[in-house]
């Protein structure tokens, strides 16, 4: 018992976690920017944008995340020379962060564009009848309520961004996965404690989240 | 609303004119950007022909991209069946009219929910590396960790399709003597497992997709043989796009097939196969 308390004063497993939290904070808000954007996007009269939105979505929910971080390392700064910071494990982190933004956007678009769909067509009418274009009505009719009515789907990629977080390992970016490699090849006796300790962290992150968007949710919701 | 047309009017003369006009800028703004990475790309020399040839090879699809292909596949395959084993399996464990199983089966469908597949991976490989007996504890680990999170998710899927089902096709079975466990493998699993069969196929792509975790832990699928073959001839970035245009083509023709199954479906039941609106039902859903 000893022994394995005095693991965690070698490594640093809250400093990993750490990490995590930091490429789910970021990665969280860069992908709802470029979501709701893209959301935007597929709901707008231009065909064109349109076409760029679902194109964005299908192109980016199909790739494997694995695929876009391996390819922020080995293609975007291994090939073209992509830096995003002189210092080489914040570059990593940003390069973690963008990979991680622009796969999740996807999921995000299609959380909104579920929750516009929870909004009544007469809404949507009403806003045309007082003379709002599109752009008014979306900002001051539309997302409003496909919002609140997104809660829960956007939980739930808030949720699979936090677990994802994780395969930032594959962009070389040392967080709690890479950490428990390292702490089991070292204490090879110790598998299964230290796979727990990492799991349960996870498991007090993540079903928070999920409680909190579910209440959120079902206080939010507009009652129709 | 799904029906987005009612966002603006039917455009008159002057509508038509801004949407032609926002068509172009919209056209211009994405062609310009593809342009702007195309020129910065041609800048770097990736568009050499000799960056490109190797594809137009026999071998590097022999030695490379197939070899990896098929173990993609294999791994997906495997965990396809047997994650659909253990969603039925917990799923209706999480059913179970006695409560300690089903107490146990949601404290397993939970807890395997919020850890990571990766972390699941890693703890597996390294476990079973340990192991004596076990041939290819890799692949051992990248299966075992894709039915572990995939099946519970699946065991989730169940629930809510049972939930969803009309009251009445329980009390009718019950009605005609059944059990309320034989009410529930004759009368309710089938025709849940009907009705949630587009979000099944969904959740395959997610299985297809965190395969490629094994990348990580060294299983030779088909980011590992890209990036070898990257590394060889000196074209890592179109290795590794060639890969991405494989997994996106496998995935949307699985996802096409789950859109054409829900069609199909809502034709059969009379009735929209319909998305969950509760919340916590919703939670089911397929993602990443």
């Amino acid at each position: 018992m000893d022994n394995f308390l005095s693991l965690f004063e070698t490594y640093d497993v809250a400093g990993a976690f750490w990490v995590n939290i930091q490429l789910t904070f970021w990665a969280a808000i860069w992908s709802f920017i470029l979501g709701t954007i893209l959301a935007l996007m597929r709901i707008s009269p231009i065909a064109s944008l349109q076409w760029f939105g679902a194109a964005y979505v299908n192109i980016f929910r199909n790739t494997p995340l694995t695929v876009i971080i391996a390819f922020g390392v080995l293609g975007l700064w291994g090939q073209l020379n992509v830096v995003l910071a002189e210092d080489f494990q914040v570059n990593f982190l940003r390069l973690a962060i963008l990979g991680l933004s622009i796969y999740h956007a996807a999921f995000v678009c299609e959380a909104i564009r579920s929750g516009v769909n929870t909004v009544p067509l007469g809404q949507a009418e009403a806003a045309r009848a007082i003379g709002l274009s599109f752009l008014p009505a979306a900002r001051l009719v539309i997302l409003p309520q496909a919002l609140r009515g997104a809660v829960a789907p956007l939980g739930n990629v808030l949720i699979a961004l936090t677990k994802n977080s994780t395969v930032a390992f594959a962009g070389s970016v040392v967080e709690s996965s890479n950490l428990m490699k390292e702490m089991i090849e070292f204490r090879g006796d110790l598998v299964i404690p230290i796979f727990f300790v990492f799991a349960m962290g996870f498991v007090i992150i993540v079903v928070p989240i999920g409680l909190l968007t579910t209440w959120l949710s079902k206080k939010l919701a507009v009652a129709r | 609303m799904s029906a987005q047309q009612v966002l603006f009017d039917a455009p008159g003369p002057k509508g038509k004119r801004r949407i032609l006009l926002g068509n172009i800028a919209g056209v211009l703004l994405v062609v310009g950007l593809l342009a702007f990475v195309v020129v910065a790309l041609a800048g770097q020399g990736q568009f050499a022909a000799a960056k490109w040839t190797p594809f137009l090879e026999w071998r590097t699809w022999e030695f490379f991209i197939l070899p990896g292909l098929l173990s993609t596949l294999k791994a997906a395959a495997v965990a396809v069946v047997t994650s659909i084993a253990f969603g039925l399996l917990f799923g209706v464990g999480r059913l179970s009219h006695i409560a300690p199983i089903r107490w146990f089966a949601g404290l397993v469908v939970e807890f395997l929910r919020a850890v990571p597949v990766l972390l699941m991976m890693i703890f597996l490989w390294l476990a079973l590396s340990q192991v004596p007996f076990i041939e290819d504890p890799i692949f051992v680990s990248v299966v075992t960790a894709l039915t572990l999170y995939n099946g519970s998710v699946i065991a989730e899927l169940v629930r809510s399709g049972v939930h969803g089902l009309p009251k009445g096709q329980r009390e009718a079975a019950m009605a005609i003597g059944m059990t309320p466990g034989k009410s529930l493998r004759s009368v309710e699993i089938p025709q849940a497992l009907v009705a949630m069969l587009p979000a099944m196929v969904s959740q395959f792509v997610v299985i297809l997709k965190d395969s490629a975790l094994g990348y990580i832990i060294g299983y030779a699928e088909l980011l590992q043989y890209s990036r070898r073959l990257g590394v060889g001839e000196g074209n890592l970035l179109q290795s590794l796009l060639i890969a991405a245009f494989i997994f996106i083509l496998i995935n949307f023709i699985l996802s096409s097939v789950a859109n054409r199954l829900s069609t199909l479906l809502s034709f059969r039941t009379g009735r929209k196969v319909k998305k969950t609106e509760d919340p916590e039902l919703a939670a089911a859903a397929p993602v990443p």
